[in-house]
């Protein structure tokens, strides 16, 4: 009968779900996060996360195909509305026909999962360059608000990037943060996050930033649509060149 | 003169330049270093100007005093603009400031040239060391060498930059005898065949000794200007072919002439720049460098321009219908790769498909074929899509219409369509 699948929210809680579907040979109707949980007809069955189970079905994942392993935990990291059910027909599929399924590329139970990938790394990819960071006392944040979790898939670019600083790069719609400081790292929940005051210094950078910025742009070429198209608005808000100077500098 | 002014005014110097990459080679972070040049393998942009283009380097001049009298330069002698020079520890702390808060992935430096070629690249070196040794600058750097200088001042400047490039400025000898009187072809294709095989060697040397210092890893560039002189666009793709062939380049970059200075020899000050025709060359500079296409397939001697209206792929399968249309399930890579609508990613993904699946239209869509083109060149199973009705009288002008709303509109507004 099926069954909707009530789970911690992480991708080990998920892994135990896809261990207890198939143990219970109960389909999924759908799959419900603790913090949300929706009202629903069918019958709600709560799974509790095990980490030895969730190993047993990645390494079954991998057995498969490494590459199949990797789309499975990219997408969970997408912002597809129902990303669970997506996962669940990819990796049931898997399991019935093999790893030939990878190559059958416009299959339902491939297509959307792959589209649901490269929107993600389509957002990291232009995250590692619209990152922007402010110094407060030798210490760097930054700031992001992205649809996709992108935080896991940046962490390995801004911590060589920035192997000698300390640094924090908060992201406010999935509210956590990536912490670094000598050649170590955090991903963590985070609550909320306020960015301090910026000292004369770093409001001095900002400046130079949006002078340069303004003044690259060659007039007989304007494009505003080219640019939209390229760097859609929704970053702008997080980005020093279309900032205003808010904060006032400090007395004396 | 504060180092904002100073910003603004070698910035507005030297933003005419097209190159802005940061592509090419894989350096990765090492302790005690500011930065990498890992990021990807198609560099990477940080933001976007407000003309669209992708900015990914602090582009400026170490100086925009210049000796030369260049007609179509803004920086020329004889122009009376304001004019500025960075100290190199400026440069440096701007870039390392810049560069850890993410704004760049790194600096593209060119000059003015002050008292001599020798001269402004002794300068420019002295910046450079000063990043790289001083601030352990371990990120992305374009350096643009002076046309005349010393080769053993280009070999410096190679050992500290990641790319080199030499502008051509303008695709043809006659072009440069009239308008920059004191660049020879020579003077500027010197320095290129030098860097060549500056990399040639430095890889040898590299496979016998592994910390030999590397000269130059992400190769050269050079860009030229487009609509300053009468050149055709079929002399401008070929000498661009042999740039590729010939000199090894990475990148040829176009830059359509922006009328900044009056002069008589020059188009007149309220000429628009050319995009539509740069679009057009950089679109047949795709088709050289990953479809498989040679120059003088795209234009001969009776059609020595693009088509305005079509793109230059759509052009070349008007011209060559005995091509198509071209079965997906059984066509080799060369294959796909002409038919418009069909790029590098997309016939990639119908060869890896097409092993599972018999493929027809709506998979195409899904595998990232822009049907709205391709639909005209292709069958599935022997068919071509249900419901297309097109003749080799109405398909050129239904390609067109595909096309028409994403191009600048000031250009093809004033031509009537297929007059």
């Amino acid at each position: 009968m099926d069954t909707a699948y009530r789970y911690d929210g992480s991708l080990e809680g998920f892994f135990c779900c896809i261990f207890a579907i198939y143990v219970n040979k109960e389909p999924p109707a759908c799959f419900q996060t603790a913090d949300d949980p929706q009202p629903t007809l069918f019958p709600v069955r709560w799974v509790d996360t095990d980490a030895a189970q969730a190993q047993r079905i990645l390494n079954s994942l991998v057995k498969r195909s490494v590459q199949a392993k990797e789309l499975v935990v990219k997408g969970f990291l997408t912002c597809a509305p129902d990303r669970e059910m997506m996962l669940y027909r990819f990796i049931r599929a898997l399991y019935d026909e093999g790893p030939g399924l990878l190559r059958r590329l416009s299959d339902d139970a491939v297509y959307p999962l792959s589209k649901a990938v490269r929107h993600l790394e389509g957002e990291v990819q232009l995250l590692r360059g619209f990152v922007r960071f402010s110094e407060f006392d030798g210490v760097l944040a930054g700031e992001i608000r992205p649809k996709n979790r992108v935080l896991p898939l940046l962490r390995p670019h801004f911590c060589a990037r920035m192997r000698e600083e300390t640094f924090l790069l908060y992201d406010r719609t999935h509210l956590e943060g990536l912490f670094y400081q000598a050649g170590q790292w955090r991903i963590l929940p985070m609550e909320d996050f306020q960015m301090a005051a910026p000292d004369g210094r770093e409001l001095q950078f900002r400046r130079l930033w949006r002078k340069f910025y303004d003044t690259v742009a060659i007039e007989a070429r304007l494009n505003p649509k080219l640019r939209m198209t390229h760097m859609p608005k929704r970053y702008w808000d997080t980005m020093t060149e279309f900032q205003e100077d808010t904060a006032v500098l400090p007395e004396g | 003169m504060d180092l904002m002014e100073k910003l603004e005014i070698l910035t507005d110097a030297a933003k005419y330049d097209a190159a802005c990459t940061s592509s090419g080679v894989k350096r990765s972070s090492r302790a005690g270093y500011i930065g990498n040049t890992s990021s990807s393998v198609m560099g990477c942009c940080h933001t976007f100007s407000a003309d669209g283009r992708c900015v990914t380097l602090l582009k400026v001049l170490l100086t925009n005093r210049c000796v030369y009298d260049c007609k179509y330069c803004v920086n020329r002698c004889s122009n009376d603009t304001r004019r500025a020079a960075f100290t190199p520890a400026e440069l440096a702390e701007l870039t390392i400031q810049f560069y850890r808060r993410n704004y760049i992935e790194g600096l593209f430096l060119s000059s003015g040239v002050c008292r001599s070629p020798d001269y402004t690249m002794e300068q420019m070196i002295a910046a450079l060391r000063i990043l790289r040794e001083e601030y352990r600058f371990n990120g992305y750097i374009h350096a643009k060498t002076i046309p005349g200088a010393a080769p053993e001042l280009v070999t410096a400047l190679g050992l500290l930059a990641d790319r080199l490039s030499v502008n051509i400025e303008l695709p043809s000898e006659q072009g440069l005898k009239t308008l920059a009187p004191s660049k020879t072809k020579d003077a500027i294709l010197r320095p290129m065949g030098q860097i060549r095989d500056g990399v040639r060697e430095n890889k040898q040397e590299i496979a016998k000794y592994r910390h030999a210092p590397r000269f130059a890893p992400a190769g050269q560039s050079t860009q030229m200007i487009v609509g300053a002189t009468a050149d055709t666009d079929r002399h401008i793709l070929s000498l661009t072919q042999g740039l590729y062939r010939r000199y090894g380049l990475k990148r040829v970059f176009f830059s359509a002439y922006v009328p900044v200075v009056e002069h008589s020899l020059l188009p007149s000050l309220d000429t628009k720049p050319p995009l539509l025709r740069e679009h057009r060359l950089y679109q047949a500079d795709w088709l050289l460098r990953f479809y498989g296409f040679q120059a003088e397939e795209l234009l001969d001697e009776t059609n020595p321009n693009f088509d305005p209206l079509l793109d230059p792929k759509c052009h070349w399968a008007l011209c060559h219908p005995a091509f198509f249309p071209v079965e997906v399930q059984r066509a080799g890579l060369e294959e796909l790769l002409r038919v418009p609508g069909i790029g590098p990613v997309s016939a990639r993904r119908i060869l890896t498909a097409r092993r599972e699946t018999v493929l027809d239209f709506t998979d195409l869509k899904k595998l990232g074929v822009v049907l709205k083109r391709a639909q005209y060149f292709v069958v599935c199973k022997g068919r071509y899509l249900e419901g297309l009705r097109f003749s080799p009288q109405t398909l050129p002008r239904q390609l067109a219409a595909v096309e028409r709303k994403d191009l600048p509109t000031a250009e093809t507004e004033q031509l009537s369509l297929f007059g």
